[in-house]
């Protein structure tokens, strides 16, 4: 049984004010996601207060994607910030623990973006069977 | 001012069982900043459910973490069957439950080990251990798996536990339940344990809420959240209140903990009981299209899914936010103002699994 969420459409340039509205009412930063929908990036910001569970949502495209940070109101989303620079390309503004594309040590830039990124698979031998 | 030193702690450290990587800024032996890195074991788990089949993914949804991997598979099912509307039959929700607390046992026993033998306890360590092994061999003989179980699936459970098993279970973890109290009764009341915990990396109510704890970092600071009150699986049919502690220092986590294996025993205790007769499992047909936030409270805390389809068996997007990526900020926030040898006992209380958190 999942509980009943909320999904809000909201502006980028809204981001840090709303977002700052849900740390004054308690609300702790539950995740952030992006999920790429052909040419766009669709961000989830989600929050939770006594198992209310609230999620700010808006596009942005898919190259050149630009957020502004919201550090500054939730410190731990630092992490999230990285990640999502890291995996999906999208450009944090204002990350106050910025770790510049190091976040994340992947093969390629940006993979999530890419239809063409290499898929995990299983491990190789080495020569000599080691 | 004393002098600064840049000290790297880890990815490879005695405490450590996965890669993590901490910066410690330390003013002779104090630590005044830590900046944490990870990424040595990115997988690309998350990336793979654009190639595999949404029944196969439950595999890989198991296969994100070696410790709660029966719970990561429960949070896959459990999004994909609301997604999809699919009648789980009850008896399923209460194998899922029976089988997600030993998960929680066995994860905070190994929990218990690496934590004494981080504050060098050695025996305590082997004795967390060896109930442990208890654990695990009921796992075994009702999944056929001691890590990976295999035993959920999209639709409801993939084996019963017959009556005789039930019964069997109970009577071991009633012995498992005793032995547990001897090693908690160490944890909480030695004065050598309670040195290295009490008073150490606490963390607020307000700040665990700010830094966006989970689980028992979270309810170690007072904070009554636990994703079971979501009445997920069986839960909305058993009795069940978190345990929280109000102290915020490592003491408080590590007492959460031990009084949740006495919970989860009661847990049990109250499924098999409670558990109908029926049927396991439901056929499925057809493929997700929808999208549905799935959460479960791991041992770790709160993980959620984000899980997307478009009606193709490919999913477009599955998204893994593991306690222990939401437990960092709070463990960077312990660090600051702590004596470098406590470093390895404070990244322990949050208990981190770091193949989980990089997916």
């Amino acid at each position: 049984m999942i509980e009943p969420q909320t999904t809000i459409a909201i502006l980028p340039e809204t981001l840090v004010a709303e977002t700052r509205k849900m740390r004054d009412q308690g609300y702790r930063l539950v995740q952030i996601c992006v999920t790429r929908l052909g040419e766009e990036l669709e961000l989830n910001y989600s929050f939770d207060l006594n198992r209310r569970f609230v999620n700010f949502r808006f596009r942005q495209p898919k190259t050149g994607a630009r957020v502004p940070s919201i550090t500054p109101v939730y410190w731990c989303a630092f992490s999230y910030e990285n990640e999502i620079s890291d995996l999906f390309g999208v450009q944090v503004d204002g990350n106050v623990l910025d770790f510049k594309g190091t976040f994340y040590m992947t093969a390629m830039k940006h993979p999530f973006i890419h239809d063409d990124a290499p898929i995990p698979t299983a491990a190789q031998p080495l020569p000599g069977g080691q | 001012m004393g002098n600064r030193t840049l000290i790297p702690f880890g990815p490879q450290h005695p405490v450590l069982p996965e890669p993590i990587h901490i910066d410690l800024v330390v003013e002779d032996e104090k630590v005044v900043e830590a900046v944490p890195s990870i990424g040595f074991i990115h997988r690309g788990l998350e990336k793979l459910v654009e190639k595999k089949d949404f029944i196969e993914y439950v595999y890989v949804a198991e296969r994100i973490c070696g410790i709660c991997s029966f719970i990561h598979g429960q949070t896959y099912c459990q999004g994909i069957e609301e997604i999809m509307k699919i009648p789980v039959p009850p008896r399923a929700h209460y194998l899922r439950t029976i089988w997600g607390e030993l998960s929680r046992i066995h994860s905070h026993l190994l929990w218990a080990g690496l934590m004494a033998d981080a504050f060098g306890f050695e025996s305590l360590f082997m004795h967390s251990w060896r109930v442990r092994e208890r654990v695990l061999d009921l796992i075994e003989a009702t999944t056929g798996g001691r890590v990976i179980f295999g035993s959920c699936k999209v639709g409801g459970a993939r084996r019963d536990i017959t009556p005789e098993q039930m019964h069997w279970l109970l009577g071991e973890l009633a012995e498992i339940e005793k032995e547990m109290r001897l090693v908690v009764d160490i944890f909480l009341n030695d004065n050598s344990v309670k040195h290295r915990l009490c008073g150490v990396g606490v963390i607020s109510k307000d700040d665990a809420v700010a830094l966006g704890a989970v689980g028992p970092t979270l309810r170690g600071s007072g904070v009554a959240d636990d994703m079971r009150l979501l009445k997920y699986a069986a839960f909305g049919d058993l009795e069940f209140q978190p345990i929280t502690r109000s102290d915020g220092d490592s003491y408080s986590r590590c007492a959460v903990r031990c009084s949740e294996l006495f919970q989860s025993v009661d847990l049990i205790r109250q499924a098999a009981v409670r558990i109908p007769a029926g049927e396991i499992a439901v056929k499925v047909t057809g493929a997700p299209d929808g999208e549905v936030f799935s959460r479960v409270e791991q041992p770790r805390g709160e993980v959620v899914y984000y899980i997307k389809g478009n009606g193709a068996k490919n999913l477009v997007r599955f998204r893994a936010r593991t306690p222990t990526f939401a437990n960092v900020p709070a463990l960077v926030k312990m660090l600051a103002g702590c004596e470098l040898a406590d470093v390895p006992v404070l990244v322990l209380t949050i208990d981190p699994c770091i193949s989980c958190t990089e997916r």
